[in-house]
């Protein structure tokens, strides 16, 4: 399970399951679930694109993110979050279809970006994430107060801030980032459970945010390892185990939230 | 009162939104530590004054000016209007205090025992000690105010806004919450101005009323301003400000009318009437 060309995958999908247990924390704090699903399954076919113009599939995903930002961040303002994220999700699968028809990518590399590829990455890849997974938690560190402050209250946030509007987008860029950093390794279909399953559980364990933040890292990280050790002596997908994994962190906060309503009553 | 520096200056303040006036030539002022009512029905102006005063809408003309001339930031709390607080979002009372004092600030918030006293003298002073370590979204809508009111005030502003802070609460939070805020304004110096569409809870508390209606305000001790002339200039109609049971209430000349026949019907539960 440790053999030389394990540990790649072993590295690879800590780090993602680092960045995406904390974005993950604001995601469900700040009740963004489906742009959180919208964002990285929007960016897939950006991957498609990149492989038909034979250009880095991260490049693919870096700009269909981008565009995914501001199409919602725009659409938002006038519309619900919901209305904007769904339009978008429904343009860029919209091009996705035709992408994939004219760039004839093999039924098993769609079925790596849908579904991750853990097993066989380069050391070039690890650390291009790396990095990137280090820019992306620090620019979360920065900025993680007034997020906080934001989810619990735009109005409160703003008038803290004096300016509207800010955060929301930040937020977006670094939901954005995350899909960039975790979609090759996870899947742009898994990256969500892995970003709303631990961090829906550990909120439910804790009142203090701040533990609830790292208890999201660590589920998730927890959740990454298990679903490869357990694809590992089943020989069945790591995809199947990180799904499994993550509505099992989620049942077990609700059923944790359950019993604390409950008590209280 | 021009000589001391005023907490709040208002100066013919318009606004139009989307090319209906929303507010006309809004003028007042307030001193440090005043304790004023914004009063007026639903639309009537309240909140995008209150909106206006932080910096969140444009005025068309006139003049905003704080204590030292800037907008918003560290010098004005405020306590939104309805704020819906998430039952699932992991903070504690004290963690909302805490985002008051520090909230805005970019990196991690390391631990620091000033910042933990402030905290704790806060919810002191409002009274939030009992349920400092309870989940703030399932709090009751009295103890969340007080939530609210301890993060407005943490940074010691000089200027504490309240948008209708008063709306669902029961009579008895209502009168707990008038009082806090009456004394806070006291101790910390800070002008309050708070809105509501109901003046009565606020009658014995406050220094100052800005009365709203239709976008125009008049301003002044509560004695002057709610009175059957002045209100019905104000209005552009005439309206009566009838006391009944010890309240106030400023009706339409025919609903007062009616509520005079009612009176006349049961005079003894009626102890004044104009």
């Amino acid at each position: 399970m440790f053999a030389p060309f394990m540990v790649h995958a072993w590295l690879l999908a800590t780090i993602v399951a680092l960045v995406s247990g904390a974005i993950g924390f604001f995601v469900v704090a700040r009740r963004a679930a489906f742009p959180a699903h919208a964002l990285p399954l929007g960016a897939f076919p950006g991957a498609a694109a990149a492989s038909l113009l034979g250009v880095n599939q991260l490049l693919g995903l870096a700009v269909f993110c981008a565009l995914g930002v501001l199409v919602i961040s725009q659409l938002q303002r006038g519309e619900r979050r919901e209305v904007a994220s769904a339009l978008w999700l429904a343009l860029s699968l919209a091009a996705g279809v035709l992408l994939l028809s004219l760039s004839g990518v093999y039924a098993q590399s769609i079925n790596g970006l849908l579904f991750g590829q853990v097993l066989g990455v380069s050391r070039e890849q690890v650390v291009s994430v790396a990095v990137l997974s280090v820019g992306a938690l620090g620019v979360l560190a920065l900025f993680a107060r007034p997020l906080l402050l934001d989810s619990l209250s735009g109005e409160l946030a703003a008038a803290a801030l004096g300016r509207t509007g800010r955060l929301e987008w930040i937020f977006l860029a670094m939901l954005a980032l995350t899909t960039v950093i975790a979609v090759p390794v996870v899947g742009a279909l898994l990256v969500f459970t892995l970003m709303v399953g631990p961090a829906s559980a550990a909120r439910a364990f804790t009142n203090r945010p701040w533990r609830a933040l790292a208890g999201s890292v660590a589920l998730s990280v927890a959740s990454v390892w298990g679903a490869i050790a357990l694809a590992y002596l089943t020989n069945w997908p790591v995809g199947l185990f990180v799904g499994l994994l993550g509505a099992a962190c989620y049942v077990s906060g609700r059923l944790r939230s359950a019993g604390a309503v409950a008590q209280a009553g | 009162m021009s000589t001391v520096a005023a907490a709040l200056t208002v100066e013919r303040a318009c606004v139009e939104l989307g090319g209906r006036p929303i507010l006309r030539e809004v003028s007042f002022q307030l001193a440090p530590g005043e304790f004023c009512g914004l009063i007026g029905s639903n639309g009537s102006g309240k909140t995008t004054l209150l909106r206006a005063i932080l910096g969140f809408v444009r005025l068309d003309s006139g003049q905003i000016r704080l204590a030292d001339g800037t907008t918003a930031g560290r010098l004005v709390g405020y306590v939104p209007q309805k704020i819906a607080l998430d039952p699932g979002l992991p903070l504690r009372a004290r963690d909302v205090v805490a985002l008051g004092l520090d909230g805005a600030r970019l990196g991690p918030a390391l631990p620091s025992r000033r910042r933990a006293e402030q905290v704790e003298q806060m919810l002191h002073a409002v009274g939030a000690e009992a349920f400092a370590d309870q989940r703030v979204g399932l709090l009751s809508g009295g103890q969340q105010q007080r939530v609210l009111v301890a993060h407005a005030l943490v940074r010691r502003p000089r200027l504490l806004l309240l948008d209708e802070p008063l709306a669902n609460l029961d009579v008895r939070s209502t009168a707990e919450i008038v009082a806090l805020l009456r004394r806070l304004s006291r101790e910390y110096g800070a002008a309050v101005l708070l809105s509501a569409h109901d003046m009565n809870p606020l009658l014995p508390a406050m220094d100052r009323i800005v009365y709203l209606a239709h976008g125009s305000a008049v301003a002044g001790k509560a004695e002057e301003v709610v009175r059957t002339e002045v209100l019905s200039e104000l209005y552009g109609y005439h309206v009566d400000v009838v006391r009944v049971h010890g309240r106030v209430v400023v009706v339409a000349a025919e609903a007062s009318d009616q509520i005079r026949a009612a009176v006349a019907r049961d005079p003894v539960h009626t102890a004044s009437v104009p």
